[in-house]
């Protein structure tokens, strides 16, 4: 049971390692803005989150 | 005006209010409500991650090339992903060993060297002077800055002020006298700091909130917003590389890569971070809420860094004013004379947390795993006799902060001032990353040993020393820059930024590459060749095996020997005072359900071990070993006994395992046999039932024929037409009675598995239509209406044709005995649905309760009352008809309600064939 936590954590990690990583973070490396916010910036912030977000689900679900 | 008085005395009163926190938090300990126990504060204190590097530095790193300072808090977000498997491990070791630094747990992994120990205080403290400098560097450089107020001039250099007027020297000893009062007022064997870790939480919040306010003026008070900045800084050409820096101004994609990798590192080995995350947890499962919550936190301190590193080149284009200062110069130039002062002291609060739990840290280091083996050693101190060391210890952390403090200072003065705030905190970052292999490897690979370790540790530091530390001195000028350029003695391949030819990386990237390379290296190389000694062996096993072996008790078994309970409570009086062992016995007698001192206590192998691991708590593991071995007589266990006690445990733990699986299986097998008994039962009464019905079912038709054929028998004279109706009868009873026994025939064969079921291809239309056809006498006979609804064409089916005609003889029989007496009318329809076949037969007569529905499929189950009216069949026919059906992986089934007439449906797979073989 704690297993299966420790794995879905591996796999976050993982995730993690690719979204903040050459070739995904490229292709955000590009000039343009989303809300008048360079394309990088909002890309690193919101991957940045969600990854905490999915962390804090992980963590606190009772198996 | 902020006169330089009125921000001196704003910085005491806010140091004076941590230390009233401080204090607050280690009387509430003491009276044993701690209000750390939180997971909270606890998430909290584990930001002092967040130091005058975050809070200066990264707006500074920002403003040189727009991204290259988030891996340095991307990295720990992976890591913490990781520290359900990793940290969780180091805890629970931490906590068993009664581990308190860093250099305690390798040293105590590789069999309690005392050696191992020093090197990594070694390496630690030197690695960290650069960081610590930098905190000294950024608060005296802030002080100076806002000291001007309301000009804004960068301070001078600092190398060229005497000691007297150096701000950075003053706020050296400050802190150090600081350090002292919150680290290091009484010894605690478990090394808890429970007030500086309120303190640390609250600075955590105070420098978040102080960087917010930063933020949210520059974003929405100086500009409208992230657009608006964010566009006016596009339009500057300077300024735009920055927005997609990566492979541009913010290095290469390895630079980003190896960032992310050393900061993983360094959240795990940063002696302060191991200090907060592992020495001062309370509680494992307060890991739960820091794993998402610290991340918040770094994600959070980083919203407004680029707007503000945007904000200060806008406001200040000609590049005169430090880009690590905009957080302070931005509100200064604005003239918000408060929000100076609170950005003063929110970067003063990053700088204190880290240098006040990185000094703490080092100092049990230095005190524990460096200073204490040795002074242990000495026997002409005799050290051994003296009655009380817990001065003695106090006395050498103090010294210790002292000294660590003043080191920073030096370096500082030596190499500081080259260097921007984010690039010396990285060389300490690299220096502890230095520790990864062995601890990590250490808690998984039992393999790793002593010497393995020594070597990676030291092959790892020394390539760091050439390609990191020597640089930074030879750009301050210390070293000749010449060593730089060309190398030592000319040779090109040993030039320290580029060693053996590996050009095009940055610094930082290349010292990694070849530092880890030697690192790891050394330590799998070393430990493959070397064998572990016994000591070695067992600590191995009680690492890697941490949450196998069974508690703190797990260390005993490796111990043989001889030991006298007064002399080890003596030793422990010497270390921890006369309270603290009192204590320490009376909880260990508690825990065995004796009392303490009203009773003796045996001085088995298991108490030795609890003093040792109690004393570890106050002066490491290596020396606490050494004490220990000098009260108490033991006999040295070889490797190969020590083997065979990890074998055994092991052993016993695959046979536990073993005995449970096997409980488990015959478990299962009890309850499978329970079940077949069920079942068993259950057709044991089914057998019966069936039995008495059948009989019962042929006494009817044999009693009529028995009576019939007396009266024949009997009287003679029975007139021509009386006689003819009753053979007629006895006729009928006897077809009856052949029809019900071919029925049971039929049934038990196709229970049986007997069955023959010859296949051939059939159009079901044309079964239906041949067996309407031939049944129309029937419906004629009782004037019933037949409807057809054929589809044009469907699919063909593989099936044996006598036994679908059963089925369909037996439905249409059954509607035709049922459907309405006067007004008869049966439907047969025929559909396609997805792979299979549908036939309804629908009546028109008095339907069926829905109590009947489920039952109506059973053997001689007959809707009504069987007793007063007569049956209409054998109740064989439906039973044997679902039977068929399901042969061929169908399904059938009865929709009516009473009064409405009644539809038998039935379905037939289209790939019969394949079904029925599976069957």
């Amino acid at each position: 049971m704690s297993e299966s936590k420790a794995q879905r954590f591996v796999a976050l990690c993982m995730l993690g390692m690719v979204l903040f990583n050459f070739p995904i973070l490229a292709l955000f490396n590009v000039r343009g803005t989303l809300f008048g916010v360079p394309v990088l910036y909002v890309y690193i912030f919101c991957a940045w989150a969600a990854l905490i977000a999915l962390m804090a689900l992980v963590a606190e679900s009772a198996r | 005006m902020l006169h330089g008085s009125i921000i001196i005395f704003t910085s005491f009163a806010y140091l004076g209010l941590l230390f009233a926190i401080a204090y607050y938090a280690d009387k509430r300990a003491d009276a044993g409500r701690p209000v750390i126990a939180s997971p909270y504060v606890y998430s909290l204190s584990l930001a002092v991650y967040a130091t005058a590097w975050t809070f200066y530095g990264s707006v500074g790193r920002a403003a040189a090339d727009g991204v290259g300072f988030l891996p340095i808090y991307i990295g720990p977000t992976l890591m913490i992903a990781l520290w359900w498997v990793v940290m969780r491990k180091i805890l629970r070791i931490s906590k068993q060993n009664r581990i308190t630094s860093l250099a305690d747990f390798i040293a105590s992994r590789y069999g309690k060297s005392a050696v191992l120990g020093g090197i990594v205080t070694v390496i630690a403290v030197i690695g960290i002077l650069p960081y610590i400098s930098l905190q000294l560097k950024a608060v005296s450089t802030s002080y100076s800055i806002l000291v001007q107020y309301p000009d804004i001039t960068m301070p001078t250099s600092a190398t060229a002020a005497p000691l007297a007027a150096d701000t950075a020297f003053w706020v050296a000893l400050i802190l150090a006298a600081f350090t002292i009062a919150f680290g290091t007022r009484h010894l605690d064997a478990a090394e808890h700091h429970q007030g500086m870790v309120a303190a640390i939480a609250f600075e955590s919040l105070v420098k978040l909130l102080a960087f917010l306010a930063v933020g949210v003026f520059v974003t929405f008070g100086i500009y409208h917003g992230f657009g608006d900045l964010f566009s006016r800084a596009a339009a500057e050409p300077k300024l735009r590389a920055m927005m997609a820096p990566l492979g541009g101004v913010a290095g290469g994609y390895a630079s980003w890569v190896w960032l992310t990798i050393l900061s993983m590192m360094a959240i795990m080995f940063l002696p302060r971070q191991f200090q907060v995350t592992v020495v001062e947890n309370l509680d494992e499962k307060h890991l739960n809420k820091a794993i998402w919550l610290f991340p918040v936190y770094m994600l959070a301190i980083n919203v407004f860094v680029l707007p503000i590193a945007f904000g200060g080149l806008l406001h200040f284009p000609d590049g005169g004013v430090d880009a690590d200062t905009f957080v302070l110069t931005l509100p200064m130039a604005e003239k918000q004379e408060l929000l100076a002062l609170l950005v003063f002291i929110g970067g003063l609060s990053a700088a204190t947390g880290m240098v006040i739990v990185e000094t703490i840290a080092l100092s049990t280091m230095v005190c524990n795993d460096l200073v204490m083996p040795v002074l242990l050693r000495m026997r002409a101190l005799r050290l051994n006799e003296r009655p009380d060391l817990t001065a003695l210890l106090l006395g050498i952390r103090r010294g210790a902060i002292v000294l660590i403090l003043l080191l920073g200072y030096l370096y500082f003065k030596l190499a500081g001032e080259a260097y921007a705030l984010v690039s010396i905190g990285l060389i300490s970052f690299a220096a502890v990353a230095q520790f990864a292999p062995a601890v990590l490897g250490g808690i998984f690979w039992k393999g790793g040993t002593r010497r393995g370790a020594m070597a990676g540790v030291l092959a790892g530091f020394g390539v760091w020393l050439y390609t990191l530390l020597l640089p930074a001195l030879a750009r301050s000028g210390w070293l000749p820059i010449g060593l730089l350029e060309h190398g030592p003695f000319g040779i090109e391949l040993l030039k320290p930024l580029e060693l053996f030819g590996l050009a095009g990386l940055d610094q930082i990237t290349h010292a990694m590459i070849w530092s880890m390379t030697a690192n790891i290296g050394a330590y799998v190389g070393v430990s493959l060749t070397a064998s572990p000694s016994a000591e070695e062996h067992r600590q191995a096993s009680l690492f890697v095996d941490v949450f196998t072996q069974s508690g703190e008790a797990g260390g005993a078994r490796f111990w043989r020997g001889t030991a006298s309970a007064p002399d080890l409570y003596n030793l422990l009086t010497r270390f921890l005072g006369g309270v603290g062992a009192d204590e320490a016995f009376r909880d260990y007698a508690a825990a065995k359900g004796r009392r303490w001192p009203d009773e003796r206590l045996d001085a088995d192998a298991e108490l030795v071990h609890y003093v040792e691991v109690q004393l570890a708590g106050a002066i490491g593991a290596a020396s606490a070993r050494v004490m220990v071995a000098s009260v108490v007589k033991e006999e040295a266990l070889t490797i190969d006994e020590v083997r065979e006690i990890v074998d055994e445990a092991s052993q016993l733990v695959v046979y536990s395992h073993r005995l449970e699986q096997k409980s488990r299986e015959l478990e299962a097998a009890t309850g499978e046999l329970r079940a077949a008994n069920e079942r068993l039962k259950e057709l044991d009464r089914l057998k019966d039932d069936f039995v008495s019905t059948v009989s019962h079912e042929l006494r009817t038709p044999l009693t009529s024929i028995r009576a019939f054929t007396q009266i024949l028998f009997e009287a003679p004279d029975v007139e021509l037409e009386q006689r003819k109706k009753f053979l007629g009868i006895i006729t009928k009873e006897t077809e009856r009675l052949t029809r019900l026994i071919n029925q049971v025939l039929d049934l038990s064969k196709i229970e049986s598995g007997r069955a023959e079921w010859q296949a051939s291809r059939l159009d079901l239309r044309e079964v239906i239509a041949d067996t309407v056809t031939g049944m129309s006498q029937v419906f004629e006979e009782r004037n019933i209406r037949v409807e057809l609804k054929l589809p044009e064409r469907v699919a063909a089916i593989s099936a044996d044709v006598d036994r679908i005609i059963q089925v369909l003889l037996n439905l249409l029989s059954n509607a035709a005995k049922f459907c309405d007496p006067a007004e008869g009318r049966i439907e047969i329809a025929l559909s396609q649905h997805g792979g299979s076949l549908r036939v309804d037969v629908r009546d028109n007569g008095a339907g069926i309760e829905p109590a009947y529905q489920s039952v109506i499929f059973d053997k001689f189950r007959q809707v009504g009352d069987t007793l007063t009216a007569k049956p209409h069949g054998s109740g064989l026919g439906l039973h044997i008809s679902r039977q068929i059906v399901e042969h061929y992986g169908g399904r059938m089934w009865v929709e009516s309600r009473p009064g409405g007439g009644a539809c038998f449906s039935f379905t037939l797979p289209i790939d019969i064939a394949a079904a029925s073989r599976a069957a």
